[in-house]
């Protein structure tokens, strides 16, 4: 499975709860109302316990984290870099 | 050009409105003989406490003053301060034993311990978010610990962490309204919620804690507002001199700290031109921000009010039971024979 089908599953399950709810890769899960605060704090706990990468404080901004093209952009980077 | 003078109102006028509110709240619609409030020393709650002894009489207002372990002890003090200054009855009621007994602290501990092994005895701690000023940071709250000689440390929790804090902690807002119940079932009194509006719009509020009461006469004003009437009721300087703080954690925090994105004052004006449409270009010099950052301020108040909407929600129902909701939205009558 690609790094963004395993986002966009994780997102699915987790935040959408089997909805149908409608969402592109480059939308912004928080401009959606898809998550929260926590929702944040859970995807990050997510990528760094599925993709083993360390989301510094540094890397917490939406430019990174906000949409699943910008994490699996962010993922790629990281797993790139390590 | 627009100022913090969008603000200013008639404290005169205002107490007058809100005094007759009280009146027909507490004495027509819910047909109680008097209010019941926690006053925590703080200005929300002083100047509840004056409105309502206006409002009912002094002798009809009950203060409940509601130390635990984490508390300051500022707030015990200045919470008999504001009581005696409006002519108020206060009664203390330590909540220490009965959270400990519930297993608040231990349950905050374990997870903080996990975080930071060697927090123990003498160790403080809070919750931060970072700041708007620091750049475009997701909301992600962070621990920070002090140890007993001074030293701090600040950390990320996981989720489960993070949640079974907030959790732990919901309980001390919860029991307080638990005691303040207590007080107005016994003295067919009702609860006076004291949330300002900045509190009451973003949800910066515990459900069925602090969220609950009977009526809320300050819910509709802007902090800054709080503080014009407290200034107008005679609330004592150093109750008005204080910053705001959530005094929740064992650490002193500020509201802005752990919640709000900015100072209340700045704040407010953001939230007042949100609501009004007015351009984040025109704010942005009266609360000394960028254009930019006041549109981030401007998404959070959107992205919080979203978040926290259940807070404000009554039980959901499968099915509507109009008998009760009409009866609801009506004032109390009274139920006589052959009526």
């Amino acid at each position: 499975m690609t790094i963004a089908a395993k986002i966009r599953g994780y997102i699915r399950e987790s935040f959408l709860f089997g909805s149908d709810q409608k969402l592109s890769d480059e939308d912004s899960l928080l401009d959606a109302g898809v998550i929260d605060s926590t929702g944040a704090m859970e995807l990050v706990s997510f990528l760094e316990s599925e993709f083993r990468v360390d989301v510094s404080d540094q890397d917490l901004v939406p430019e990174n984290l906000d949409s699943v093209a910008a994490m699996t952009a962010f993922v790629t980077r990281k797993l790139a870099s390590q | 050009m627009f100022s913090s003078s969008v603000l200013d109102l008639d404290p005169a006028i205002e107490t007058a409105r809100i005094v007759e509110a009280i009146q027909n709240h507490v004495r027509v619609t819910l047909r109680k003989r008097g209010a019941v409030l926690g006053l925590s020393g703080g200005v929300d709650s002083s100047v509840v406490a004056a409105l309502c002894a206006r409002a009912l009489g002094s002798e009809k207002v009950l203060a409940v003053f509601m130390p635990e372990r984490d508390s300051s002890d500022d707030a015990l003090r200045l919470g008999r301060l504001a009581a005696e200054t409006f002519g108020i009855n206060g009664v203390v009621e330590d909540i220490y034993p009965a959270l400990e007994a519930a297993g608040c602290y231990r349950r905050q501990d374990e997870v903080i311990k996990a975080a930071v092994p060697e927090y123990g005895d003498g160790w403080k701690f809070k919750l931060v978010l970072p700041s708007i000023l620091e750049g475009n940071r997701l909301n992600i709250t962070r621990l920070t610990v002090q140890s007993p000689e001074g030293a701090m440390h600040t950390v990320r929790l996981t989720p489960p962490s993070y949640l079974q804090i907030v959790a732990a902690t919901n309980m001390k807002q919860r029991l307080r309204k638990t005691t303040e119940y207590y007080h107005a079932d016994r003295l067919n009194y009702a609860v006076a919620g004291t949330p300002n509006r900045l509190e009451y719009d973003q949800g910066f509020f515990v459900k069925q804690g602090d969220g609950a009461a009977d009526f809320k006469p300050i819910a509709h004003l802007y902090k800054t507002q709080v503080y014009q009437l407290a200034a107008y009721l005679g609330v004592p300087d150093e109750i008005r001199a204080r910053p705001p703080t959530t005094d929740t954690f064992s650490m002193p925090q500020t509201q802005e700290e752990f919640y709000f994105a900015l100072p209340y004052d700045r704040m407010d004006l953001c939230l007042y031109a949100h609501n009004h449409g007015v351009p984040a270009t025109a704010v942005a010099p009266a609360v000394n921000l960028t254009p930019e950052q006041v549109e981030r301020v401007y998404k959070d108040i959107v992205a919080k009010r979203r978040a926290t909407r259940y807070l404000h929600a009554a039980p959901l129902l499968v099915d509507e039971v109009p008998e009760i909701a009409a009866a609801a939205a009506e004032p109390a009558t009274f139920q006589t024979h052959g009526s």
